[in-house]
């Protein structure tokens, strides 16, 4: 027997917690150099938009495809107000006076030059926009797949809305060439550590916010509103709110994700939240572990560290590669790397023990 | 009022693409419950089947006409081998079906720039479809829209027939109006199943051919109208396909008359915000199969 799976689960998540503050916190630091790090502060970012969709779509089915549009949001929301501080005040944006087309500041721009206002849009303002879509679609009960072509479908929008008003939004391009953070220079490497650092600290909140969601009495009421949702509404509970409270925290965290990404990037663009990066988002997920806790983490890392070491030499090689994960993953390993541990201690013992709770389902999702 | 039936036939014409892509969609998630992201990759196939053709048989016209069954049979025959290989092993999980056949659909435009190069190519027109009919005063309509608008409709009709009148047909409607009763009844449903995968992918590769009309063929040609394709079929209900038909000339009027008011970027919104709203007032679509499902 390993001594770990003596210990109870309160000491094993303190010890795992532990574990990634050090990983994140000291070992990163010390060993990758600042170029690997920033890479790695991105890759973490993705990571907080994975904990959000393993909280949605793992426990509670809602695979949504748009998640591209709340950390568009949250990095918009911030790149919004960096530009603004770039430029001073009362000044506009650089490429609002390169293209020339505007004579003041848009109204809907400037609240977004006070950094409190600011700061609480790039969550506030994700969370709302799933609260108005969910509340309509959950209580309508528009669920499954006709949910996931909504989500796609909303991102779609989302993109060819930032494309066409060029003038207020930057088009095709986004917001680039961010220079300062709060004061603070980005083109420092000082000033990106703690950039990095600022995301660590995020990620692992964000986790033990999760961990404690997916234990808590609600946890359990998501996994079964996942499960049958016919059967919890005759117990009484209304599903809608349910799905909607797990579909509104994976928005806020996809924002909160997307404006810690710009600082940590300098960019914000359209092809980083339209419908292909939105499912890239999932493919993370998917290879981690759906339902796991750490699974879509770490899925989402190792995915986006794999198209940064392919894509560049072999960028057709990696298109296949990723086709081949969704196909693969999905269809013969529903429950992620995650779950190969299991899969591999059932098979050595002899008398398989129960199944996890999460996992038995994943074997046969539920029909839609 | 020519500008506003200007719009209209513009509608109409939008319509009548969504509607060939959709026809094909709403057959196989209607019957399957099963959404194939590389439907989009299907009517590629179709595209760049008709731009080869057009390599070997140079009368424009002529290739043309070759190529919507050839477009048919490569894509059905596509259709055929996803649903072999993955589809029929996944029916009971419609989500992961979902992101499966979008790895599909990733492979396949990754092979066709293999194969046909990243950028778009481009195929001739026959002459007749280059020129417009004019219509009244300053109205005048492209030959090539009305020739998908007819291409369309006798698509339509030809479904609506088959399903109505062949045995094909009344196996399908068996299996989507009750699947379990129609296993017991003798109905080889894995076997309808397949033939319906043939016949919604065909679909989309004559839809391809279609499209070969109105722009160029591009490996991820098929990766943005497939969405709005979806739509129809969510808005229209599944399990018919009178609802995807009236849904599609809808939002295509839609589409074109606010894009005429406002820009496109925000029409695209606009129609996304109606749709929502319609689903309020009826989440199932337009039309439903009356079912004693709890769903």
């Amino acid at each position: 027997m390993n001594p770990l799976t003596n210990l109870s689960p309160r000491v094993r998540a303190w010890l795992g917690f532990g574990l990634g503050a050090v990983v994140l916190f000291a070992a990163a630091p010390a060993l990758l150099t600042d170029f690997r790090l920033s890479l790695l502060a991105k890759y973490l970012c993705f990571a907080i938009v994975a904990v959000g969709i393993g909280l949605a779509w793992g426990r509670g089915g809602l695979l949504t495809l748009g998640q591209g549009v709340f950390f568009g949001l949250g990095g918009y929301a911030m790149a919004m107000h960096l530009k603004l501080a770039d430029a001073g005040e009362g000044n506009m944006p650089d490429f609002m006076e390169l293209y020339g087309q505007l004579d003041e500041l848009p109204a809907w721009w400037a609240p977004f030059a006070n950094p409190v206002f600011a700061l609480a849009a790039t969550v506030l303002l994700p969370m709302l926009v799933a609260f108005g879509l969910g509340s309509l679609v959950f209580r309508r009960r528009v669920r499954g797949a006709y949910f996931a072509i909504l989500s796609q479908a909303l991102a779609a929008a989302m993109v060819i809305l930032l494309i066409g008003q060029q003038g207020t939004t930057g088009g095709t391009n986004g917001l680039t060439d961010i220079e300062g953070f709060f004061g603070y220079d980005l083109d420092d490497p000082v000033n990106q550590r703690m950039v990095y650092f600022i995301i660590a600290g995020v990620l692992l909140a964000l986790l033990a916010l999760t961990r404690q969601l997916m234990h808590s009495r609600y946890g359990e009421l998501l996994v079964a509103v996942r499960d049958s949702e016919e059967r919890v509404r005759f117990l009484g509970y209304n599903p809608a709110n349910v799905k909607l409270v797990a579909y509104v925290v994976a928005a806020g965290m996809a924002g909160l994700a997307g404006a810690l990404f710009v600082p940590a990037v300098g960019i914000i663009s359209p092809a980083l939240i339209g419908i292909v990066p939105s499912i890239e988002f999932v493919i993370g997920v998917a290879v981690g572990g759906r339902a796991a806790l750490l699974g879509p983490v770490l899925g989402a890392v190792a995915v986006a560290w794999a198209k940064t070491a392919l894509s560049e030499r072999f960028p057709g090689t990696w298109t296949y590669l990723q086709g081949a994960m969704f196909v693969l993953v999905v269809a013969f390993l529903p429950g992620g790397l995650a779950s190969l541990w299991g899969l591999l201690k059932r098979r050595r013992e002899a008398t398989p023990p129960a199944p996890e709770v999460g996992e038995r389902v994943l074997v046969k999702e539920v029909a839609a | 009022m020519t500008v506003i039936l200007g719009q209209l036939f513009t509608g109409v014409s939008i319509g009548a693409v969504l509607l060939l892509i959709a026809l094909g969609l709403a057959l196989t998630f209607g019957q399957m419950n099963v959404i194939n992201m590389a439907h989009g990759e299907f009517i590629m196939a179709g595209a760049y089947t008709t731009y080869v053709l057009q390599q070997t048989i140079t009368d424009a016209g002529l290739s043309l006409l070759v190529a919507l069954p050839v477009a048919f049979a490569v894509a059905g025959a596509m259709g055929v081998l996803l649903e072999w290989a993955l589809i029929r092993r996944l029916y009971t999980r419609p989500l992961d079906t979902l992101l499966v056949t979008w790895g599909v659909s990733l492979m396949l435009q990754q092979l066709a720039r293999d194969i046909f190069g990243a950028p778009n190519v481009q195929t001739k027109a026959p002459d007749i479809l280059t020129e417009s009919t004019s219509l009244g005063a300053d109205l005048s309509i492209a030959n090539s829209r009305l020739f998908i608008l007819g291409l369309v409709l006798l698509a339509v009709a030809a479904l609506t027939a088959a399903l109505k009148f062949t045995p094909l047909g009344r196996r399908i409607r068996a299996v989507v109006q009750n699947r379990d009763l129609a296993a017991v009844s003798g109905i080889p449903t894995a076997r309808v199943d397949r033939l319906t995968f043939f016949i919604g992918s065909g679909l989309a590769g004559v839809a391809g051919v279609a499209l070969t009309l109105l722009g160029p063929i591009g490996p991820t040609m098929g990766t943005n109208i497939i969405i709005d394709a979806f739509l129809v079929v969510v808005v229209g209900g599944i399990g018919q396909l009178k609802g995807s038909v009236i849904v599609a000339f809808v939002l295509g009027m839609l589409q074109a008359m606010v894009e005429y008011l406002t820009t496109l970027s925000v029409a695209k919104v606009i129609v996304f915000i109606a749709i929502v709203a319609f689903l309020q007032w009826r989440p199932q679509g337009l039309f439903t199969l009356r079912t004693r499902s709890l769903a």
